[in-house]
């Protein structure tokens, strides 16, 4: 079974993000980057049904240079070789623009399957797996939590509102969304790191189409509630936060 | 031109977000001056359609066929392809719903467009930006379409839900051309998991802890807390998953949605599928080290600090306080 996982490099989740001056987007200096955790289940749900079916993993990233580290990682938790789509970040805001790369560099391969996460941790669009879908023809499902392949089909497992759940089955080859949280995360090992240097990166460079999104401007959220904010030596705020409850919100 | 609202029903019955995106519907055709049409989708939707009718839309159109009696991403997609190409919308507005961003996405996309998701306000300063958050609400952007159709999905609680009144809106039909080879995944029935033994949505008083908490060795701290306060135990959606704690005590989209009197969200960052699940609460007290997390944004107390001295003295305050 041949599976592609379409990865994303985004930055870090404490990060403190500060608006570029001109508003459009953020200052990037002070970020760091890591793989969107979305995609880490994705990869890790790939890698363990090649330990139980056989075949091959292979990544596909689009994104700048920096996002070279990502991929070593995935390659040291053991997928075997990679794809990195290259291009700037500014093409890649718009989630179509950014499927169309990712979907150029998967038609060569002809896979199984294509797993990706839900959505991204940074601009959270969650559509790149079902547009990339459509873009190739393939069958998909969404927000997946198990994945059962079959002759020419698999059988998934998909989460719906309220504590729903629903199986549906899909013809070959199909784009799969992944649940965060479905399998544990491994480490990468130091031999998977050493190995890891060997594997095979093919970059290819992506020329991305007109965005068909524009994003006017970025800005921090303006408060819609009036908030007290308590801060200071812990004792003191907790006898403040006792006594608003107890008085002002009148629940304690 | 209009403005095309496309609710969402299950079984004959609605899902309430539809009137919400409705609302947002409502705005957009404010700001345009193009009317709003709704579509309903399924098999036998006549009376949903009459019902559509009685709010305020200038025409309900059913598109109905046996094929869409089940949800499946490739007939609802294809019916309402077709249905746009023959009416050219100018904005299409969906509630974002699991069904939603099953189908949205590819359909926006056969029209060479990105939906543009989870949008939580319309502004409307001339011309029509959609406000969406990113960053898992640490960052808003205002968005727009290059050019018209624009595919748009409205967050869950982000608009007060249009109500019914008024004049009777026409109701047409739609006939879609639907073949079953076209459709390509065969959906078996849903169902629900063991009956859930937690009902938080009846709890007065919640502790709810998050990513914060970083071990599991360290949730006494918060269970103390729960204690004092008599307080169900309940988490964000991280916890739940590393199984610290069991998924029927997970608040959020993916979990339970609840309104206590107190909800106390003890390191929790506040991404936009935790806080749908937990800010019709009374009172929000919010606990976090970082003083730009979302969450808040949606509470009335925020202590900035650290929850492993804070919770701590909280709890001898609250002993203090109940004495």
């Amino acid at each position: 079974m041949k599976i592609i996982v379409s990865i994303k490099q985004v930055p870090a989740r404490d990060s403190a993000l500060r608006v570029a001056s001109g508003g459009k987007w953020l200052e990037d200096s002070d970020l760091t980057y890591e793989m969107n955790e979305p995609d880490a289940y994705a990869l890790e749900e790939a890698l363990q049904l090649k330990e139980r079916l056989g075949g091959e993993v292979v990544v596909v990233c689009a994104g700048p240079e920096r996002a070279g580290q990502t991929i070593r990682e995935a390659l040291a938790k053991g997928a075997d070789r990679a794809i990195h789509v290259q291009a700037e970040e500014q093409a890649l805001l718009d989630a179509l623009s950014t499927a169309r790369l990712l979907a150029s560099a998967i038609q060569t391969e002809s896979p199984d399957l294509v797993l990706t996460g839900l959505q991204s941790d940074d601009l959270g669009y969650g559509q790149t797996g079902v547009v990339l879908a459509e873009l190739l023809g393939y069958s998909h499902a969404t927000i997946v939590m198990e994945v059962e392949p079959q002759d020419n089909m698999v059988r998934v497992k998909r989460e719906l509102e309220d504590g729903w759940f629903q199986h549906v089955n899909l013809p070959l080859p199909a784009v799969l969304t992944i649940q965060s949280g479905i399998k544990k995360l491994r480490y990468a090992t130091l031999m998977g790191i050493k190995k890891a240097k060997t594997k095979e990166v093919k970059t290819v460079a992506g020329s991305p189409s007109a965005p068909e999104m524009v994003m006017d401007q970025v800005y921090l959220p303006q408060r819609q509630k009036q908030t007290l904010i308590l801060s200071g030596d812990a004792n003191k705020v907790a006898h403040e936060l006792v006594e608003k409850l107890k008085f002002e919100a009148r629940v304690l | 031109m209009s403005v095309l609202v496309v609710l969402e029903q299950r079984g004959g019955k609605w899902n309430r977000m539809s009137f919400e995106a409705l609302a947002a519907a409502e705005k957009v055709s404010k700001a345009s001056g193009k009317p709003v049409r709704a579509a309903v989708l399924g098999a036998e939707v006549d009376a949903l359609a009459q019902d559509a009718a009685a709010y305020p839309v200038d025409k309900v159109v059913a598109l109905d066929h046996p094929l869409l009696a089940q949800y499946t991403p490739d007939g609802y997609t294809a019916a309402l392809e077709q249905f746009i190409k023959a009416v050219q919308p100018a904005v299409i507005v969906f509630p974002h719903t699991y069904q939603v961003r099953d189908y949205a996405p590819k359909l926006s996309t056969r029209f060479g467009k990105p939906l543009i998701s989870d949008v939580v306000d319309v502004r409307a300063n001339g011309s029509v930006a959609f406000v969406r958050q990113l960053f898992q609400g640490k960052l808003s952007a205002d968005i727009h379409g290059a050019s018209d159709p624009q595919f748009v999905s409205i967050q869950a609680g982000a608009f007060r839900a249009a109500e019914p009144g008024g004049a009777n809106a026409p109701v047409e039909k739609f006939s879609v051309n639907l073949d079953a080879s076209q459709i390509r995944s065969t959906p078996e029935e849903p169902f629900r998991e063991a009956q859930r033994s937690v009902d938080l949505s009846a709890a007065e008083m919640i502790v709810s802890v998050g990513r914060g908490i970083k071990e599991k060795e360290n949730l006494p701290l918060v269970e103390e807390l729960a204690k004092v306060l008599g307080a169900e135990l309940a988490a964000s959606r991280p916890i739940c998953d590393n199984g610290w704690l069991p998924m029927e005590r997970q608040v959020g989209s993916s979990g339970q949605t609840v309104s206590p009197k107190v909800y106390f969200a003890v390191g929790i960052s506040g991404a936009i599928q935790h806080l749908v699940g937990m800010k019709g609460s009374k009172t929000i007290v919010a606990i976090n080290k970082d003083e730009n997390a979302p969450i808040f944004e949606a509470a009335d107390y925020g202590i900035v600090g650290d929850l492993f001295e804070v919770v701590p003295a909280l709890v001898d305050e609250i002993k203090k306080a109940k004495a």
